[in-house]
């Protein structure tokens, strides 16, 4: 069983550049910060190394970190520009029973991930969602469609904080 | 001379009543034989992490009621949990039994209808109608609690919303000692069926190891044989003061890790449930419920993921705050979204006829698939 700070240590010492900071501030948990091209190698490392066996991806998250600048669009919309979107991912070793939480940050204008699809399975419709919502490419999934909106929703990402309703799909009125 | 073949694409609802809701499986065919099946959803997704941006944390507890409709005490025990290690709110303990209480019920309840409508699904109908006049009682006593049969509201941040009617616990002991008898009923009506076990033993094995990477929960990874309970292994509430057992599958009527074991474990961990039950109405004190309830609920800026044992396995609530009345975030791993991932590959090699056995054995809820 290790800790978030010393899975932190072998894996600054592993990949060097490529891990970021360590953020704990209680009562939030833990999380490590590392590069959005790097994830998948640093994901197969902390599944496949014998300490580390972190064989189980709990769960993937998008979130829009909206902190880019505020700008109207033709419309009189207010869009954000700039800034960064993220994905967390919370894993955890069941025959260790130890967690970690990673965090990549990734451009908002052209947001891309490296996909860990090949590593867990789940990580599948986990990404497809992140996807549909926010519209995070995952570089290298085998099927990166919508999962929950209409395969042909051109509205836009629904999670991102600037997300405006369309008024129409496909000619029809969308009630609201 | 070889004949040319071609694959067939059958699909299989979104109205189809052995989808259990509003759920389209494209299924690949070689003649009789399954090659594929892909599952396309969404059909109800109403936007459930959108909505919650605009609430305030106590307004979301509804929302999660109506994801997984069969388990709402669940999802709200998986809410407050995770906002109370947020806020660092200490429950009082009349609180926690209570809970602890309403879950195990909800648990069986919901089982009650997986394992009911699992029979129906395979052709048993009698065996349906009997889970249901036994969810029917636990229903009636959910009512008694808080007034609502299906979604409760009744779990809020730091307490519940009423403490328990004055004749609760003598009807929550009457309910066990009758419900024990309906179980072994069960059992001999279906369970140990010679019919009902040629139709499920050996069908859709899924091994462990492909069950840990696909990320699947609950029952149905205890039925591949690992030993996995977060009410045991990340424990949560109270969970830690009971004595029960963690039931796992043995493959004693075929494989493990088939159907049924998915179905068989159902049936254990009612057992079990009933087992922590009763020592939670013998052991609960007294108390207010509502001492430790927030005036206003205002967390601190930071992140959190916390996880309950929902009847359907893993119920994660990953929350953002930033420090305003509104979640910044919600996320939620609904156990359902995941295991339904797996379909495919258990799928692959069985006849049409059992992809109806195997979607009902992973037991899935579509309101908390497409949230």
């Amino acid at each position: 069983m290790k800790t978030s700070e010393e899975i932190f240590n072998i894996l600054k010492e592993k990949f060097g550049e490529a891990i970021g900071e360590l953020v704990s501030d209680k009562p939030a948990e833990s999380v490590i910060v590392v590069s959005p091209m790097e994830i998948d190698k640093i994901c197969l490392f902390l599944r496949d190394e014998k300490d580390l066996e972190f064989n189980s991806l709990m769960n993937l998250s998008g979130v829009d970190d909206a902190n880019g600048e505020k700008v109207k669009d033709e419309n009189g919309n207010e869009i954000l520009k700039g800034g960064t979107l993220s994905v967390y991912y919370h894993l955890e070793s069941i025959s260790l029973k130890h967690k970690v939480t990673l965090k990549v940050s990734t451009d908002r204008e052209n947001p891309e991930v490296a996909s860990v699809e090949e590593i867990w399975r789940t990580a599948d419709w986990h990404e497809r969602e992140a996807f549909d919502m926010y519209g995070i490419k995952f570089l290298n999934h085998h099927n990166l469609i919508r999962i929950l909106m209409p395969y042909d929703w051109e509205a836009g990402y629904p999670l991102r904080k600037d997300y405006q309703n369309p008024e129409f799909y496909k000619g029809m009125k969308v009630p609201y | 001379m070889a004949l040319k073949t071609e694959e067939m694409v059958l699909n299989m609802g979104p109205q189809h009543p052995s989808t259990h809701g509003v759920l389209r499986l494209e299924l690949v065919l070689d003649g009789e034989l399954i090659e594929n099946v892909i599952p396309h959803i969404g059909y109800l997704h109403r936007c459930f992490e959108k909505h919650c941006e605009a609430m305030t944390y106590p307004q979301v507890i509804p929302y999660t009621d109506r994801m997984d409709y069969l388990a709402s005490m669940y999802n709200e025990f998986g809410y407050v949990v995770a906002m109370e290690r947020l806020m660092n709110i200490e429950v009082p303990e009349r609180v926690q039994y209570i809970r602890v209480i309403m879950g195990e019920f909800q648990r069986i309840a919901s089982h009650l209808v997986a394992l009911g409508t699992y029979g129906a699904d395979i052709g048993a109908f009698t065996p349906f109608l009997f889970c249901f006049r036994d969810r029917e009682k636990i229903l009636n006593l959910f009512e008694i609690t808080c007034g609502a049969r299906l979604l409760y509201n009744y779990m809020w941040i730091g307490g519940v919303s009423h403490d328990l009617h004055a004749d609760f616990i003598r009807l929550a002991n009457e309910f066990i000692k009758e419900f024990r008898p309906n179980l072994k009923e069960l059992n001999d009506l279906l369970t140990f069926n010679q019919i009902f076990i040629d139709r499920t033993a050996n069908v859709g094995i899924l091994p462990a190891e492909t069950a840990i990477n696909y990320g699947i929960t609950g029952p149905n990874l205890r039925a591949s044989g690992v030993k996995w309970d977060l009410r045991r292994d990340d424990p949560y509430s109270i969970y830690d003061k009971f004595d029960f057992e963690i039931p796992i599958g043995k493959g004693e009527k075929g494989t493990t890790g088939d159907c049924w074991d998915r179905y068989y474990m159902r049936v254990r961990e009612m057992e079990e449930s009933l087992k922590i039950i009763e020592q939670a109405l013998d052991q609960i004190p007294e108390g207010d419920v509502s001492s430790a309830i927030p005036k206003r609920v205002k967390p601190p800026v930071g992140q959190i993921y916390a996880r309950v044992e929902n009847p359907r396995g893993e119920l994660g609530y990953f929350i953002i705050s930033d420090g305003s009345l509104n979640p910044y975030r919600i996320k939620v791993r609904a156990p359902s979204f995941v295991n339904l991932e797996v379909l495919g590959e258990l799928c692959k090699g069985h006849l049409v006829a059992d992809v109806v056995a195997i979607l009902g054995s992973i037991d899935i809820v579509l309101g908390e698939i497409d949230r």
